[in-house]
């Protein structure tokens, strides 16, 4: 009996990997319906799970699937063609038996009547006689309810023969065909040519080419023929195209196979304790790192470095086994696509990039829902329905492009329809409609933050609540379950040509970088991800730039008013008030970490900085759970224990709701006054750009300088930094001479940076801006008087737009 | 409950109460550890230690019994128990045998014993020269989460 369940257990497993692979092929077989190729690997799945059933004695699924071979064999053998309508009749066998699956796993038998077998059965049976008689097969499906029993039962007959020896028959059949096709075929037409030629210039030793030369002179387009001459067995006259289509099919599945023999399957628990225990013996290797680093003992010393030369490789050896292609999720998406675009009338492609790209397992498994949200809203919100693209003068076709890669520690999913995109204006119309916020911020926000306030709760344009999309719950709760995982998303979009949505998630969570603080004698580590930066305020700028409104501490900060939040006042430690630091002694300074979660931007006021590391997450137990300060707690080198915060609900906890923040941090730029940077470039001429898209000013080493491509490059943070010479981008002259500093304007767009390098930086100014025309250029959306001096006006979109951030 | 009782204890004190738990809920007994404060949990919670790589709540019983506080300089004692798949410590003053109570029964906690003990234990085993007070760890453990109750009467 045991034996029975861990069978059945097998072929379930089995069956549902078949029935994946099955889903992509018919969908891929509607693109290309002739393949002989893909034909047989569905019939090979059926066939399988057929001979399986029967042995196993599950009758329903059993009869399913020798009704489903039957219709297979048929279209494998060319007898009928395969049309939409026939695809949907075989998706929807493979969903009946992935329902009996189902059943089967929950009680062990398909004698269940949860699951209707016989109208599938019937509808293939219709699909079958269609065939035979080819009257409209909706006519077929009534008449054929009594009548086609006698009937298949013929038809049934020969089955049973490739049941016998299938995969003798159909699979050296299927894969043998093509392959010679495309070998020989090429040969056969160049010589074809030669041999006309030849035949009459010197008859007597074309013997053998005499024949086919006869031939070739006989039928006119002697390429033409060449092929069916050459393959007489090629069931289609479409073979020459698809000819270089097939091979590559069959090594892909070739290599496939490969791996999967290379491969064995392991239990996940077991992965997680492997997982487990190499963390704790990373841990252990610090604290004995740490402990021989001061010791005399060579021996030990030499033991201990081997130690953490083998952890380290145990350690990246067993992360890597939790690390998944994201073609997992992939694979899912053109049933999804096909299913969608026909329940909705579009028409997609559906392009797919990056299958190789692996991440951590629990956070593919996470990534799921929220991707196929965003790939239905660009089905139902974005791709037009072909007659409205027709209508503007495009493909029917609309495309849906998935892509997925690495960048910088990241896994970035982007997701890029060419629909109608996303207007800004719209948008605001609904947030402010529905409520999501004011007229009064609207009118302030880009158009970039405009269309990414779908994002926030309560929204959604859909004009028409469909089954698919659009009933207000969507894009917050695709924003949260990205968060939730270290994620991030973010939409890019032009009104009438598409949008591409972009999502960020870290690579694994179990192991983080993390910035260290100290607090109150502890240590706290802060996520990177929440990381902004750090300011360091002291003297007369403590004085001057921190201030209190009605009580609560706020910092300016480059223009925007920055909320502050003292760690001890959070986490309720010591007794020292807020206050605290005015009294201080002079030399008194302040540690603000400025940190972000969702919309929310604050300033952490900590004692000391430590410094970054990679730390590992543990969970905290179930007694800590209702705690939302902490996202988990490490261990530090010295084996003590670390709790991590956890920034947005830091934020919660502060009640520095999204809205508020933005108003607080809107409310210097909102002034008629601009707070303007003013540089210098190309040898003492003036120009200015808003502070506001100043995120930060760098001075790099001329020796950092790096070249990628045509355009200068510096390392940044974690990441590359593309860099922009101003004067040139505006029609100056650069000053002559290298210098061995260069001064860089750091601008942040979304996750985009670049720097702008400029000669030096003058002053920050605030004034009333009154623009002229006069030197308006390229770059240079014109001059204004700043400081009584003419100024040109830097036109940062087009700068930007020159160093291909984007 | 009585008659499943083991009656092997593991028996440890706490502000002078002699306490037991069944020996198959401990994992095992350590010394003072080095312990992480966690700012704004309950006053019971005292804090995190780390045992071989696990991340590990400590809870002081006698916060968490309403007892009176350890004075500072004494040093507190680890029973680690295991409850709901999760390993929690428990905080003592002193770690005492592991003691056979044989065929001695339980009896129930009087009336007059503060609530914050009697809903922690289980009932009371009379020995000879001490009583000995079962504890609950299902029960001692569950802690309100997050708001602080300093009686810790769920």
């Amino acid at each position: 009996m045991d034996d029975d369940a861990e069978i059945i257990a097998e072929f379930l497993v089995e069956s549902h990997e078949n029935l994946d692979q099955l889903d992509r092929d018919l969908v891929a077989l509607e693109q290309d319906p002739g393949s002989r190729e893909l034909l047989s690997s569905i019939f090979r799945t059926i066939h399988t799970i057929k001979g399986t059933s029967g042995f196993l004695a599950f009758g329903r699924l059993e009869a399913l699937t020798h009704v489903g071979e039957n219709l297979l064999s048929r279209l494998r053998d060319g007898e009928m063609e395969l049309s939409a309508a026939l695809t949907g009749t075989l998706l929807r066998m493979v969903d009946t038996v992935r329902a009996l699956l189902a059943v089967i796993e929950e009680s062990g038998q398909d004698a269940s009547d949860q699951v209707d077998v016989d109208v599938v059965v019937a509808e293939l049976k219709a699909a079958l006689e269609g065939e035979a008689a080819p009257a409209p097969q909706v006519n077929a499906v009534p008449e054929s309810v009594t009548a086609p029993e006698p009937v298949p039962t013929p038809v049934l007959e020969p089955a049973p023969v490739p049941d016998v020896v299938p995969e003798p028959t159909a699979t050296p059949a299927a894969e043998a065909t093509p392959t010679p096709v495309a070998a020989s075929a090429p040969p056969v037409v160049p010589p074809a040519a030669p041999a006309v030629a030849a035949a009459p210039a010197a008859p007597a030793p074309a013997v053998a080419a005499a024949a086919p030369a006869a031939q070739v002179a006989s039928t006119a387009p002697a390429v033409a023929a060449a092929p069916p001459a050459a393959a007489p067995t090629a069931p289609a006259p479409t073979v020459p195209a698809r000819a270089f289509e097939a091979p590559q099919e069959s090594e892909v599945e070739e290599h496939k196979r490969s791996v999967a023999e290379s491969s064995v399957r392991v239990d996940v628990g077991l992965l997680d304790s492997l997982v487990q225990l190499v963390g704790e013996l990373v841990l252990t290797r610090n604290q004995i790192l740490q402990r021989t680093d001061t010791g005399e003992d060579l021996e030990l010393g030499r033991a201990a470095q081997r130690l953490d030369l083998v952890v380290s490789e145990l350690q990246e050896g067993v992360m890597a086994t939790r690390m998944q292609p994201i073609g997992q999720v992939w694979a899912k998406m053109p049933r999804i696509v096909r299913d969608l675009a026909s329940q909705l009338g579009r028409e997609v492609e559906l392009q797919m990039e990056g299958h190789e790209t692996e991440l951590d397992r629990s956070l593919l498994e996470a990534l799921r829902d929220p991707l196929t949200h965003l790939v239905r809203n660009s089905l139902d919100h974005g791709i037009q329905p072909p007659a409205e693209r027709i209508a503007q003068g495009r493909p029917p076709k609309g495309r849906l492009l998935l892509q997925a890669s690495h960048e910088s520690g990241q896994v970035v999913i982007e997701i890029t329809d060419d629909g109608k995109g996303i207007d800004p204006a719209r948008v605001a119309e609904v947030a402010i409609a529905r409520g999501v916020i004011t007229a009064d911020a609207a009118a302030r926000m880009d158009p970039r933050e405009l269309v990414n306030l779908v994002f926030r709760p309560g929204f959604s344009t859909a004009e028409a609540v469909t089954n698919v999309s659009g009933r207000g719950v969507g894009m917050d709760v695709v924003r949260t379950n990205l968060e939730r995982i270290g994620g991030t998303v973010d939409i890019v979009s032009k009104v009438g040509q598409g949008t591409t949505v972009r999502v960020r998630i870290p690579l694994t969570l179990a192991i983080i970088p993390a910035l260290v603080v100290a607090h109150d004698g502890e240590r706290y580590a802060i996520p990177q991800s929440n990381l902004v930066e750090l300011v360091k305020v002291e003297g007369d700028a403590l004085e001057r730039d921190v201030e209190f409104l009605a009580g609560a501490p706020v910092m300016r900060l480059r223009g925007h008013l920055l909320p502050l939040v003292s760690l001890t006042e959070a986490l309720a430690t010591g007794t020292g008030e807020f206050r605290d630091w005015r009294d201080r002694a002079p030399d008194a300074s302040l540690t603000v970490v400025v940190v972000q979660a969702d919309d929310t931007r604050f300033g952490l006021c900590v004692d000391d900085v430590q410094d970054t590391q990679e730390i590992v997450v543990k969970p905290i137990g179930r007694l800590l759970k209702g705690l939302d300060l902490y996202a988990g707690a490490t261990i530090m080198g010295d084996g003590r224990v670390a709790l991590i915060l956890d920034v947005p609900g830091l934020a919660q906890h502060r009640n520095l709701a999204a809205t508020a923040a933005e108003e607080t941090a809107r409310q210097a730029a909102s002034t008629d006054r601009t707070a303007l940077l003013v540089m210098e470039i190309a040898s003492g001429r003036r120009a200015a750009m808003p502070l506001v898209d100043v995120s930060r000013l760098e001075e790099f080493d001329i020796a950092q300088l790096e070249h990628s491509g045509a355009g200068e490059v510096v390392q940044y943070r974690d990441g590359i930094l593309p860099l922009v010479r101003l004067a040139p981008a505006i029609g100056l002259v650069d000053t002559p001479g290298e210098r061995s500093k260069v001064n860089v304007i750091v601008h942040e767009l979304g996750a985009h940076r670049v720097g702008i390098v400029i000669d030096q930086v003058l002053d920050v100014v605030e004034t009333e801006l009154v623009r002229s025309d006069v030197g308006r250029r390229e770059g240079v959306l014109g001059s204004a008087v700043v400081q009584d001096r003419v100024t040109d006006l830097v036109d940062l979109a087009a700068v930007v737009e020159l160093a291909g951030a984007r | 409950m009585t008659t499943t009782l083991e009656s092997q204890f593991c028996t440890f004190t706490v502000a002078g109460l002699d306490f037991g738990v069944e020996v198959d809920h401990v994992q095992e007994v350590l010394r003072h550890q080095e312990m992480t404060p966690v700012p704004r949990s309950t006053a019971a919670i005292h804090g995190l230690i780390n045992l071989r790589g696990q991340i590990v709540t400590a809870l002081d019983l006698r916060s968490r019994l309403g007892l009176p506080p350890r004075e500072d300089d004494v040093p507190a004692m680890n029973v680690i128990v295991r409850n709901h798949g999760e390993v929690i410590s428990l905080l003592v003053d002193d770690i005492g045998d592991v003691i056979d109570t044989g065929d001695r029964s339980l009896e129930p906690v009087p009336g007059t014993v503060p609530p914050t003990i009697q809903h922690a234990v289980k009932g009371v085993i009379a020995l000879s020269g001490s009583l000995l007070l079962i504890l609950d760890p299902d029960r001692a453990v569950d802690v309100p989460p997050a708001t602080p109750t300093p009686g810790g009467t769920p």
